[in-house]
């Protein structure tokens, strides 16, 4: 098994994959931490219509530091998606595949090599982005009169490593999505195409037309591990919703794998 | 430990309504070379995935190096394949293509750069796969399927793409690796190729073996060829007349005449042809080709 972790992130560690992924996220970190700082406002400050604000007094809180950082998991999900989706189906794609199981017919082993190596990315990828969510916030702090005596209190520590955990877990369950998805529709377009459009407009259709659906909704549960439970999914239900769902989407792409001929 | 590098017996595949292979029997000695052909469409390349462990055969059985083929585990890493052209990473160099594979198979990273000098890639090592040109491509299928130091080679048309020095490179491999007691398995639509390398031969027809055993067997069995040319074209319709009346069918092929018959033929031939006034300017026998053989066998009807 390792040694098809290590000629999986030997694929992975590609410029073009690795460059591209890690600056997505290092702008998408800049943006948000800007953003933050840029709308900081008073606590009688009231935003206007859906817009975000965060008052002087609540970024001095302990949870202040990571709270850019707390925003992410829905785009780091979507970016783990993309991956694992890619990095499967593109094995189809290039007819790669044949020679992967001539070197480790093991098609199990193969499958959770793979698994492993694009979760240590994406681990790799969500700690990138808190360090430089973090980095940010610090230093915008100084132009906002922010206090940040509390960012690193041991509440500030604990608070954010749950974050880190859930988005984590999110993260990967993400990217499971995506991995099913790859292998059981054998294109890393269609695989990340549907996706996308399910998580980013189908779901939020429904939820819009059907409220009683919102709260089964594969993208709404996985957004309530990454972001420790919301309003519609309470942090337990996400973690059983979305445990039934990757078991469902899981067990048919192993399955699949396992037993589907590899023509050409 | 067997003696045989492949042995297989009733194995049968089947798509659907369509059968891709059809209990086919045959087996392939250990350190042999062995050539397989067949028509496009026949069932070589499904017969290879079975080998290798890709697709499940519908019926029979067979064996790799002394091993069940529905446990491919046990014996993979001691096969080196090629099949159906080779399929690489476009955004990864040669080498690095080479060592994921390695990386893979658990293979020391020493033998990549031996690898790509012996295929003639040691100075493309480094350039991206998308920018290979497709003989560059076969010869980087070649170096990956040598990876494992193989006690057996899998080759799926190896000379695809390939000009004719790289043909004779291929060709020298092969003998080199068979003379180091590699068995090879290899498929090629350039029978002249596998007539020249091939102790064995196993040839498919419409998902059926038509023929298995010694290459010198099946065209030792063929009947020889005489040809005859005339010295003018306008006698060769003449030629084909007094063969008919000698008893035997001919064709006419690039001027000259081609008759199903050993030397026998010859003298009567040559003696009849003058009486007729016709001047033959040569006359042969020869023993058919594996291609003649391979049409022969394969054509319908």
């Amino acid at each position: 098994m390792l040694n098809v972790v290590k000629a999986e992130l030997r694929k992975m560690k590609r410029p073009s994959l690795t460059l591209i992924t890690f600056a997505i996220v290092a702008a998408l970190s800049t943006l948000f931490t800007s953003l933050i700082f840029l709308r900081l406002g008073s606590a009688s400050d009231r935003p206007r219509g859906r817009e975000m604000m965060q008052s002087i007094q609540s970024m001095s809180r302990s949870d202040g530091g990571y709270y850019s950082f707390s925003l992410m998991g829905l785009f780091i999900g979507l970016i783990a998606l993309t991956i694992f989706a890619s990095q499967s189906s593109n094995e189809y794609t290039y007819g790669t595949l044949r020679n992967l199981l001539v070197r480790q017919p093991s098609r199990m082993k193969l499958l959770a090599g793979k698994f492993f190596a694009m979760t240590a990315f994406v681990i790799l990828l969500t700690t990138s982005a808190a360090i430089v969510n973090i980095a940010l916030s610090y230093g915008e702090s100084g132009h906002g009169n922010v206090d940040t005596k509390l960012w690193l209190s041991s509440k500030a520590i604990t608070g954010f490593f749950t974050v880190y955990g859930n988005m984590i877990l999110g993260t990967i369950g993400y990217g499971l999505v995506g991995m099913s998805l790859g292998i059981i529709l054998k294109s890393p377009m269609s695989a990340i195409s549907i996706s996308l459009l399910w998580f980013m407009v189908l779901e939020n259709i429904l939820s819009a037309i059907l409220s009683s659906s919102a709260k089964w909704l594969p993208g709404n549960a996985l957004s309530a591990v990454s972001t420790g439970g919301g309003t519609v999914f309470s942090y337990q239900r996400g973690l059983i919703v979305s445990a039934a769902y990757l078991l469902l989407f899981g067990g048919i792409a192993t399955l699949l794998f396992k037993r589907r001929d590899v023509a050409s | 430990m067997s003696q045989l590098a492949i042995s297989v017996s009733d194995l049968t595949k089947i798509y659907g309504e369509q059968t891709a292979l059809s209990h086919a029997t045959f087996e392939v000695p250990l350190g042999s070379v062995c050539g397989f052909v067949g028509p496009n469409g026949s069932g070589k390349t499904t017969t290879i995935r079975m080998l290798l462990g890709l697709i499940t055969p519908t019926g029979g059985s067979g064996t790799v190096l002394g091993e069940d083929i529905r446990s491919p585990e046990k014996y993979l890493s001691k096969v080196g394949a090629m099949i159906e052209g080779p399929a690489f990473y476009p955004m990864l160099s040669g080498r690095e293509n080479l060592k994921v594979l390695a990386d893979l198979g658990g293979f020391p990273h020493e033998r990549v750069d031996l690898l790509l000098e012996k295929v003639g890639l040691g100075e493309r090592g480094s350039s991206k796969f998308k920018t290979y040109s497709l003989g560059m491509k076969q010869r980087l299928g070649i170096a990956a399927a040598l990876l494992p130091e193989p006690q057996l080679l899998i080759l799926d048309e190896p000379t695809n793409g390939l000009d004719p020095n790289g043909i004779q490179e291929i060709r020298e491999l092969i003998k080199e690796l068979a003379e180091n007691g590699t068995s090879v398995f290899v498929s090629s639509h350039i029978l002249s190729e596998l007539e020249m390398i091939s102790e064995y031969l196993v040839m498919l027809r419409k998902g059926k073996v038509i023929f298995s055993g010694r290459t010198q067997d099946l065209l030792g069995n063929q009947k020889p060829i005489t040809s005859a040319k005339p010295e003018y074209q306008v006698d060769l319709n003449k030629l084909v007349m007094i063969v008919k009346e000698l008893g035997y069918q001919a064709r006419v092929e690039n001027g000259a005449i081609y008759i199903p018959v050993g030397a026998e033929i010859g003298a009567v031939l040559n003696r009849a042809a003058f009486e007729a006034g016709v001047t033959l300017s040569s006359i042969s026998t020869q023993q058919p080709t594996l291609e003649e053989t391979f049409f022969e066998m394969t054509e319908e009807n």
